[in-house]
């Protein structure tokens, strides 16, 4: 189970960072599509999560990660992991 | 054969202008600010805090680049990309040089440009505080090299012709122009964006001014610096980016372009003597260098922008170069660095910009607080009130640490 809060808290970041509109943001969307990431915007996603969730991870965690629903799991393990 | 390749060399011309300065942020304000003597100088309670000698700098507002670049470009953009980029876009706009010609033709880049420490001491700061080089982010690379201007401006304006940055120290912007003549005189190139950038914040100058070469007339910032003044005691750090759109003459000719000035010649040389004490052999060198290549008659010239920040060797120094070079012949000689401080790897292409203004205008800049000569400077004509007077010939020097000299001589058309 994934809070709302932590969606919506997630769903901020990455449209505040990448510069989209919130809107286009929806849990089956591609996340690399739809905030047109490169190679060099996976760095600042590991910037990102350090900042705003306080753990650290490597831009080939991010290797799995295809939709906006993966990204809001693979952040809410690594929190719970943390706990 | 050396006539030969004169005939063939091509002229040099000035299309466009743009700077982003102390003294203002466009052509008139900067064209007003010298007419009228203000300075651009504050002291900063930010250097008092760190622990510096001196307070003193250039002031000038951050651009807010977030409504004309998007995201990527941005976070690869050191301070001084910054102020380069605004400097490029406003010359651009007056040489008429729009993307469509940029796609066309082989436009190069070769700016002045010697540091990014504010870049370099950030991402260091995170690296050691976080011990993890990935947090220190995917900008700070692009941001933290010396050609941070010319690999970001190549990129946004899709340059295609020469892309190099030159760091000649304080000579860089001149140094820069130099070049750019060069390459356009052979033919290599046809147009080329030329300038100097130099970024505007206490980690870039620290070291320096623990050198004790900055002034310490910390409550008295209009009047810290006074180059040729007999009390002077040191520059006063300050930046920005001046870029100057070069061109063959045939080119801008062909494409109907403004033509604001011709670059007549450039001099260069080498001190070989002391890393940050100037001499009087090498600067002489490069103004007599840049005299005998070009078909500018000594007494023609009517006013050299001199390369004097207001430090008591440099200055000593150069006016004693001047004088010795130009005799009894008397130019009007000027330090627009009484007004800006020492812009520095900017200084060389922001100075060039000024004397074309100068010209364009008709009058000489004064040299504010210059009020009581030296041995050296009582051999100069150094007018400290602005000066009416059609003119249309003058000399820009640049010097700098290592010894590094550049002058050139520009005519107005």
């Amino acid at each position: 189970m994934i809070e709302p809060e932590l969606i919506e808290k997630i769903n901020r970041v990455l449209a505040e960072e990448f510069e989209v509109d919130p809107a286009i943001i929806k849990p089956d969307a591609m996340l690399m599509d739809t905030l047109d990431l490169d190679s060099l915007d996976l760095v600042d996603m590991v910037v990102l999560i350090e900042h705003n969730f306080g753990f650290t991870v490597k831009a080939k965690d991010f290797a799995e990660i295809k939709t906006f629903m993966d990204f809001y799991q693979f952040i809410n393990s690594r929190m719970d992991g943390s706990k | 054969m050396e006539d030969f390749i004169h005939r063939n060399m091509k002229r040099v011309v000035i299309t466009g202008m743009g700077i982003y300065s102390c003294i203002g942020q466009d052509l008139d304000t900067v064209r007003d600010s010298l007419m009228s003597g203000r300075s651009g100088i504050i002291a900063d309670p930010l250097r008092e805090e760190m622990g510096f000698r001196s307070f003193l700098t250039g002031s000038l507002p951050e651009p807010n680049l977030s409504n004309m670049l998007d995201r990527r470009k941005r976070l690869c953009m050191s301070q001084e990309a910054g102020y380069a980029y605004l400097a490029t876009s406003w010359a651009m706009e007056q040489a008429k040089i729009d993307s469509d010609f940029l796609a066309k033709n082989e436009v190069g880049i070769l700016y002045g440009n010697d540091s990014s420490a504010l870049a370099v001491i950030e991402g260091v700061d995170i690296l050691r505080e976080k011990k993890n080089t990935t947090l220190i982010g995917s900008g700070s690379v692009f941001q933290s090299m010396n050609s941070s201007v010319t690999m970001n401006l190549s990129v946004i304006f899709k340059l295609k012709g020469i892309n190099l940055t030159i760091a000649g120290a304080c000579a860089s912007g001149s140094h820069a122009i130099g070049m750019g003549f060069m390459m356009i005189q052979s033919g290599l190139q046809d147009c080329i964006v030329c300038g100097g950038a130099q970024e505007v914040n206490p980690y870039a100058v620290g070291s320096f001014d623990g050198l004790s070469a900055f002034s310490m007339k910390n409550t008295s910032p209009k009047e810290a610096s006074r180059p040729f003044d007999a009390d002077r005691d040191g520059l006063v750090p300050s930046g920005g980016a001046a870029t100057l759109i070069l061109e063959s003459y045939d080119s801008a000719v062909k494409r109907g372009a403004p033509i604001f000035a011709e670059i007549k010649s450039y001099g260069f040389s080498s001190n070989g003597d002391h890393i940050s004490v100037p001499n009087v052999d090498g600067p002489k060198r490069s103004i007599l260098m840049a005299i005998n290549n070009s078909d500018v008659a000594l007494d023609q010239i009517t006013y050299v922008n001199a390369h004097a920040t207001s430090t008591p060797v440099g200055d000593y120094n150069e006016a004693m170069a001047i004088s010795e070079v130009f005799g009894d012949y008397k130019p009007y000689v000027g330090s627009t660095k009484s007004m800006t401080g020492h812009e520095m790897w900017m200084a060389g292409a922001s100075e060039v910009i000024y004397s074309v203004l100068m010209m364009q205008n008709s009058f000489i800049a004064p040299t504010i607080n210059f009020e009581k000569p030296d041995e050296a400077s009582s051999k100069l004509n150094i007018n400290n009130q602005c000066v009416r007077l059609p003119f249309d010939t003058c000399l820009s020097n640049s010097f700098g640490f290592g010894g590094t000299n550049s002058t050139l001589i520009i005519k107005k058309l």
